[in-house]
């Protein structure tokens, strides 16, 4: 079967490659163009290991047909340092245990900057909900929770 | 981080207060990768090239392999090789054969008949996952389904059908000689004789997955120098390198194992099953393969924690204090042994909790049903075993009208005491647990129970021996015997409280029982038959409760906290047996064979049952006599097998 070019921006960068009909993001991303960071957990929408972002919004990359993120942008949390120094989730995420065997990380970290960039200020029960469709098995969300209030905290800081 | 509270006050003496990493946040050492999504699990290693392996499972309980036709899917595109049985070098396998324990009784891929639902017969390796998946659905197998069992002691019937032909009887065999793991401390029956109430519990857990959020998979490639070298999600890397290497038939040095970054495991990720797949997959196709199990396959075929019935029986003095406690257990190993066998060993070490109780036994069966293989999950052997203990100790609370907090503190175990498996506690901490709990709780506890101590009272007298311990006619811990038993028996020559000499072996046959009333009758221990043995009413029995009694906690004095053996005269040692102490049994009563009982009885059905909340009283305060002891109904069934022991399999076929 032919092949289907797409192009998008991964992580800022332009991105070209050529996917199979069908094929959903994650494996594109994974095996196609390299950035491993997003997680295979149950390739049915039911864990969110597999978050990304296209265009701001947070999406499953397993439940996303590849062809559609034509011309989109898409983030990962391979992308979500920028620059020397990680992100300030990131950095909230190592102060506070927030990872253990760090599987659900990255897709913890997508649903946590959407959160931010909605609502620069959350409260606990809107860090509960953003974080609702991602699992963890090594029963970490009070640190995680405590993690994404704490970088908040800190990022208001900042622009103030 | 801020919830944790460390109460460095307790036990402040016994150390030097250096602990200086403790109380503090510190970082994992691999969280940068973690959270910056550069940590590499093991599908995160790309290979050109790689193929995609997948099973054809059994979709039967239990069933025989007719027919299998893959002709449809050799056909498929993407097709590259169709793995069989006999592509297996050494096709037959048990996890802890490489520690030596237990028979091979699990083919890698089952050839001839399956006996859990996803059992794999079949694999297929083909250039996508999706190419892979599909010929798996072309695969066309004529199954002969049997019948199947499910429930533990269902399978232990006589009529059951046989789930691993390895193992017969439905029952693992510890070291090859016992259908269950015993053990026994003291005398269990005679503390059921003095205590002022009887309460029994049978509790039943469920299977558990571990669920981690990675599933099991591994990624073989062949590698230079001819080896093959895996990337694995295991837990347990040698494992999975000698497993690979015995049921491969390759020497371990052709084997290259990367492994370490778990996307979680609990426990889920020993059973070295994916590894060899892989390994295989790559051996058969010079390529790299990828054999990952998707996230129904980890819920459906991934080991579970086993589920485990329990039944508990305790003898409880007015006072709070436990004299005796029994536990008849069944552990379901799913369909074949994996690590069930070896984890029934260490929660048997763990009898009877963490309680000082002069009187312990225990029978635990590892059954054999058709259900998924069982594994290790957290806590692994323990916690089925914890859930039904903390459960009874609230029963027992209830039936003996006392607070459960104060019924934990004034049988906790301490420093010094003599466990039932025959070690020395040490840095005991129950009590202080219970007492920060109820601190927390707001709960009150009387004074004297404010006062204690982990490290007083314990290991003094009673608490510190080795009590005599039952043994049968051949000087052997319990009943466990086939054939007949020696007409002459030595006199009682062995050391008082301690194992009988000989407990390993035939010269076993020389050692006699330690005390005249300790003459094994099969119905004592453990199991009994059909037909209950009533137990007179001893010398030495306790004066019949109080009809009020308050069901406030019963207010202490010293000696409760120091739990008596005995309340009849103490035995000096190698003295003949008084008649004031505890009663010979009744001659054991030859029921004649019964059929055998209903499969699963309603728990607590008969006597011994605890009264219920409104009447504190005892039944035993409303009788003019002491209610003699009766067994009840859950602790009639053993293994009841026509001809056969009830305590010893002995039937292997081969």
């Amino acid at each position: 079967m032919p092949k289907t070019p797409v192009t998008f921006t991964l992580n800022g960068a332009e991105t070209a490659v050529f996917v199979d009909p069908g094929a959903n993001l994650l494996d594109v991303l994974r095996r196609g163009v390299g950035d491993l960071s997003p997680k295979q957990g149950c390739a049915q929408g039911g864990c969110g290991a597999c978050s990304v972002r296209i265009d701001g919004a947070l999406h499953l990359a397993c439940l996303t047909l590849a062809e559609t993120v034509e011309a989109r942008r898409v983030e990962t949390t391979g992308g979500l340092q920028q620059g020397p120094e990680p992100h300030p989730l990131q950095t909230a995420f190592m102060e506070c245990f927030a990872a253990q065997c760090g599987f659900c990380t990255p897709g913890m970290l997508m649903a946590a900057k959407t959160l931010l960039e909605r609502d620069p200020a959350p409260s606990r029960e809107a860090v509960i909900e953003a974080i609702s469709g991602n699992l963890c098995r090594c029963t970490g969300y009070e640190p995680i929770i405590e993690a994404i209030l704490l970088a908040a905290q800190r990022m208001q800081g900042r622009a103030a | 981080m801020s919830s944790i509270e460390f109460r460095k006050d307790l036990f402040a003496d016994e150390r030097d207060d250096t602990l200086v990493e403790i109380g503090k946040p510190h970082q994992r050492q691999d969280i940068l990768g973690h959270v910056t999504g550069r940590t590499k699990y093991y599908d995160d290693h790309l290979f050109d090239g790689l193929l995609h392996m997948r099973c054809v499972r059994c979709p039967h309980h239990h069933a025989r392999i007719r027919s299998i036709d893959t002709s449809a899917a050799k056909r498929m595109a993407g097709v590259v090789r169709i793995v069989r049985p006999a592509d297996v070098p050494r096709n037959l396998n048990t996890l802890l054969s490489l520690i030596a324990f237990g028979r091979d009784d699990e083919a890698l891929l089952q050839p001839e008949t399956c006996a859990y639902r996803g059992e794999p017969v079949l694999a297929i390796i083909a250039e996508t996952e999706r190419a892979a998946r599909l010929a798996c659905e072309a695969v066309q197998v004529s199954w002969e389904v049997l019948a199947h069992v499910l429930d533990v002691e269902e399978a232990l019937a006589p009529d059951a059908p046989v789930v691993n032909p390895e193992y017969p009887n439905n029952s693992f065999d510890y070291y090859d000689r016992y259908d269950h793991q015993k053990l026994r401390f003291g005398d269990v029956e005679a503390g059921f004789s003095q205590a002022d109430h009887i309460v029994e519990g049978e509790y039943q857990m469920s299977p558990i997955e571990q669920a981690p959020m990675e599933t099991c998979g591994a990624i073989a490639a062949p590698e230079t120098n001819d080896r093959y070298v895996c990337h694995t999600a295991t837990q347990a890397l040698f494992f999975s390198l000698g497993t690979t290497a015995k049921l491969l038939d390759l020497p371990s040095s052709r084997l290259h194992f990367i492994g370490g970054t778990v996307g979680g495991g609990f426990g889920g990720k020993v059973d070295s099953i994916v590894e060899p797949m892989a390994v295989l997959g790559a051996r058969l196709t010079g390529r790299p393969v990828k054999f990952m199990w998707d996230r129904p396959e980890e819920m459906q075929v991934g080991a579970p924690r086993g589920a485990e019935r329990w039944r508990i029986r305790d003898g409880v003095m007015a006072d709070g204090r436990i004299v005796a406690r029994s536990f008849t257990g069944f552990f379901d190993a799913g369909a074949y042994t994996r690590l069930s066998s070896y984890a029934i060993v260490k929660g048997v070490g763990h009898l009877p909790g963490p309680y000082t109780i002069p009187n312990v036994a225990a029978n635990v069966y590892c059954v054999f049903t058709n259900r998924t293989p069982a594994t290790a999950m957290r806590g692994f052997g323990i916690t089925g075993v914890d859930f039904a203990i903390e459960c009874q100790m609230d029963r027992v609370a209830e039936a003996a009208g006392l607070d459960p907090i104060a019924l934990r503190l004034i049988n906790a175990y301490r420093d010094g005491d003599m466990k039932a498996h025959r070690r020395v506690a040490k840095n005991t901490a129950l009590i202080e647990c219970c007492q920060v709990a109820a601190q927390k709780a707001r709960w009150p506890l009387p004074a004297e129970l404010e006062r204690l101590s982990s490290r007083e009272g314990g290991g003094v007298g009673d608490r510190a021996a080795l009590p005599e311990t039952v043994t049968d006619q051949v000087g052997r811990i319990g009943e466990r015997r086939r054939g007949p038993v020696p007409t002459a028996p030595h006199e009682a020559t062995g050391p008082k409280g301690r194992v009988a000499a000989g407990t390993q072996g035939v010269a076993a046959v020389a050692a006699a029982p330690q005390r005249a009333d300790m003459q094994i009758d099969p119905a004592r221990i453990g199991h009994r038959t059909d037909t209950p043995t009533v137990i007179p009413a001893a010398a030495g029995l306790p004066a019949q409760p109080s009809p009020q009694s308050s069901p406030q906690p019963a207010p202490l004095s010293h000696s409760a906290s120091t739990p008596v053996r005995s309340p009849g005269p103490s035995l000096p040692p190698g003295a003949a047996a008084p008649s004031a102490a505890p009663p010979a049994a009744a001659p054991p009563t030859k029921a004649p064979p019964t059929t055998a009982p209903p499969p699963t009885a309603p728990p607590g059905a008969a006597a011994g049952q605890p009264p219920a909340p409104g009447s504190p009283a005892p039944p035993a305060a409303t009788s003019p006599q002491p209610a003699p002891y009766t067994p009840d109904k859950p602790f009639t069934r053993g293994v009841n097998r026509p001809g056969v022991s009830r305590f010893l399999s002995g039937t292997r076929r081969r």
